[in-house]
């Protein structure tokens, strides 16, 4: 099948006053049509910057610069010019930020926010584009959807307006969906309900997603493949099912372990299975695998000596390990 | 059995804030915060309050240490009634019960070296240590909570979100309390380093012999640390208990949910969720009956007519819910079901 959007070797890097910060580390990857690709990782690992390079939503100017190939269709996403890419942008493909608040406006109503966004890219009347509205603020749940519509958005609970930023993403049926932590800010009752809302508008529509988490539960709900990011690197790539049951890449394992569970039958009080350290300062990254501070199963002269490769274990199933050939896979 | 001793008994607590309604704020109506709630935190215990956002919890830490006033109902603290204590009354007693904030980020203060920050307890509440004891205190403090002197002279903006949370419960043990209010101390942070600090409160909640009220969202991490638990709703009390029973034999509608709702990574298992309905509905006005009724699933007639009574159904268990003929699923209940992997 033909790939909607291909990332080869994206790099980000930002200057600031206190040195480059390599955000992006040669990232490649597929996403394929009508498919749900978590991206997970922990804070700083790049996560964002990816979904905001393929929106070229990177900071302007020279303190940030992207390099790589972003195919999406027969366009190269970073090469087109910016009134072509604003064509696309919000259109074929649509981004949920990971702060809600701060990406809606607080003076104008939830409706001319909504229409506003349909006739940035579809030629419609204002009247038509306000009934489009309404009917995208019931498809995404909301209740009494037309009288909504004279909302402002601090009226709303957080959850509503959640759902106001996915009907704003959908109004102009994307074929790409980028959401970043959609959920996180949330309660967990609301939390399932806005994945279900998801899962449900990808069925039907058919749209691609790239879901941005680090919620390894919400993963399981929702994803068909799941890319693992560490210090601006894919560590791992698979199938969910085998990412989340038999990972290879200890990072993977780490954090599935440090993951609390609901105890299922009798509960003891116990310690987590914490990964040790710290996620490394992207400026200084350690020579080798960028992991190895933390890893249980580092090699000295194996895994500090050159960068590991991304290498294929079963088709499919990506690792970046020197060592995953003599590592359990041991998941959820 | 040992007789528990109880370290915290809170009775009928009530805090409503005023908040102005109409265009010349004429008319006051109150966000009841927190509406009746009784609870009791037995010595040497992690007792785990759970909720969603804007339940109360923050309130309830807060008020129980007396940082807020409480509108209603009282607070006994080791045997004393703090409840309308002076702030010079309430000094002493404050050394003995500390505050861990959610926001390792915020609640620093970033121009302030770690040292001082860790000082400035010490310097409020015993102005006659001598400086070489001083200084001999900060240096434990960030050994117990696994940092060393050397990060003493560093600003909280050159430490990771991780050690940050380190620094402040550094600053909370530093008095030696004991009893401390941890509210949300891990939600800001990657799971990772979420387990690290969960670990380091069970350690030093066994070395110091620490009491804990440990304030958070997620089931499951307070499932972890807590020996009992209770849920809160809309500023109530739904339900308190044992974790083990809890978790196995939820007797409330919306801890069941609570459980249903809460993400599992593990991907063999699907599980028939069960979705409540809307929002928490607005604090200002909350249903009548039971303030769970709007989302609940199990509703009758009947819960809107009166509040129900948090009563104690089995020993040490007890609920607000009048509806007791419900087979209701614990923690990784019957509604899931294995599928074979393919
Ligand atoms: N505008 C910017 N200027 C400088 N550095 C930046 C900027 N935006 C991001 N970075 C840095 O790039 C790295 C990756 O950031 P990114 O926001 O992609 O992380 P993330 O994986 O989304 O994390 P989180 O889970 O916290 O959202 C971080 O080290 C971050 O500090
Ligand atoms: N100073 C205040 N004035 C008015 N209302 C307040 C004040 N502080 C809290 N509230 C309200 O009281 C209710 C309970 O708030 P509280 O912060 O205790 O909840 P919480 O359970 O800690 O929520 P969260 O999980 O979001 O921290 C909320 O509706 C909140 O908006
Ligand atoms: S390469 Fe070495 S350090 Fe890196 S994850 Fe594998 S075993 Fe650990
Ligand atoms: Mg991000
Ligand atoms: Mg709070």
């Amino acid at each position: 099948m033909t790939p909607l959007l291909q990332v080869e070797d994206l790099r980000v890097r930002f200057r600031t006053d206190t040195g480059i910060i390599p955000a992006v580390n040669g990232v490649s990857f597929v996403v394929r049509p009508r498919e749900t690709l978590a991206l997970v990782g922990e804070s700083g690992s790049g996560k964002s910057v990816t979904g905001l390079s393929i929106m070229r939503l990177t900071p302007r100017g020279g303190g940030c610069r992207v390099e790589g190939r972003i195919r999406f269709g027969a366009a190269d996403l970073l090469a087109l010019p910016e009134e072509d890419m604003r064509a696309i942008r919000g259109n074929r493909i649509s981004m949920i930020f990971q702060e809600p608040m701060t990406s809606l406006n607080p003076v104008k109503t939830v409706g001319e926010q909504i229409a506003e966004a349909i006739r940035c890219h579809r030629q419609i009347g204002r009247q038509a584009a306000l009934d489009r509205a309404a009917e995208l603020l019931h498809t995404v749940g909301i209740p009494d959807a037309r009288q909504r519509l004279a909302s402002y958005p601090h009226h709303m609970s957080g959850g509503m307006r959640q759902r106001v930023m996915i009907a704003m993403a959908l109004s102009c049926e994307p074929d790409l969906l980028i959401a970043d932590e959609p959920t996180t800010a949330l309660d967990v009752t609301v939390q399932a309900q806005i994945v279900e809302l998801l899962k449900r508008l990808q069925q039907q529509t058919g749209m691609s997603v790239i879901f941005i988490t680090h919620n390894l539960g919400v993963v399981a709900d929702i994803a068909d493949r799941v890319m693992v990011m560490y210090a601006g690197r894919i560590v791992e790539q698979a199938g969910t099912v085998p990412l989340l049951t038999s990972p290879l890449m200890p990072y993977t394992q780490g954090l599935l372990r440090s993951v609390p569970r609901l105890p299922a039958g009798q509960h003891q009080r116990r310690r987590l299975d914490a990964i040790p350290g710290n996620v490394p300062d992207p400026a200084e990254l350690p020579a080798g695998c960028s992991f190895r501070p933390r890893c249980p199963h580092a090699v000295a002269g194996v895994c500090d000596t050159t960068l590991p490769e991304l290498e294929d274990t079963a088709p499919g199933h990506l690792v970046r390990c020197r060592r995953w050939r003599d590592i359990a896979p041991a998941g959820a | 059995m040992p007789p528990v001793e109880e370290i915290l008994t809170v009775h009928d607590l009530r805090c409503w804030y005023p908040v102005r309604a109409g265009l010349f704020g004429g008319i006051h109506q109150y966000v009841k915060a927190v509406d009746g709630v009784s609870f009791a935190v037995r010595k040497g215990e992690v007792l785990g309050l759970v909720g969603e956002s804007g339940s109360g919890k923050t309130t309830i830490g807060r008020t129980v240490l007396r940082l807020n006033a409480p509108t209603g109902g009282s607070i006994v603290f080791r045997g004393q009634d703090i409840t309308h204590l002076t702030r010079r009354r309430m000094r002493p007693i404050r050394q003995a019960m500390q505050l861990i904030f959610q926001d390792p980020f915020a609640s620093l203060n970033p121009r302030m070296t770690v040292e001082r920050i860790l000082l400035t307890p010490l310097a409020i509440h015993d102005r006659t240590m001598p400086p070489a004891e001083r200084h001999r205190q900060v240096e434990a403090a960030l050994q117990m909570v696994g940092l060393s002197s050397a990060h003493a002279s560093r600003y909280p903006h050159e430490f990771s979100g991780g050690q940050r949370q380190r620094i402040g419960i550094a600053r909370a043990l530093i008095l030696r309390p004991a009893f401390l209010v941890a509210d949300e101390p891990v939600s800001a942070l990657d799971v990772s380093i979420q387990a690290q600090i969960v670990n380091l409160l069970l350690d030093l909640k066994e070395q110091l012999g620490l009491t804990i009220l440990f304030i958070a969202h997620d089931l499951a991490v307070v499932g972890h640390i807590s020996d009992r638990i209770a849920v809160m709703y809309l500023g109530r009390l739904m339900e308190f208990a044992d974790t083990d029973a809890l978790f196995a034999n939820p007797q409330h509608p919306y801890t069941e949910a609570l459980f249903s709702a809460a993400p599992d990574p593990d991907p063999t298992v699907r599980r028939q969720r069960i979705i409540l309905q809307g929002d928490i509905p607005s604090p200002v006005a909350p249903p009548s009956g039971c303030v769970f009724r709007t989302r609940c699933r199990y509703a009758l007639p009947a819960c809107a007519e009166q509040q129900p009574a948090f009563r104690e159904i089995r020993p040490g268990h007890f609920k607000a819910c009048i509806r007791d003929d419900l087979a209701l699923q614990g923690a990784g209940g019957q509604a899931r079901e294995r599928v074979p992997s393919s």
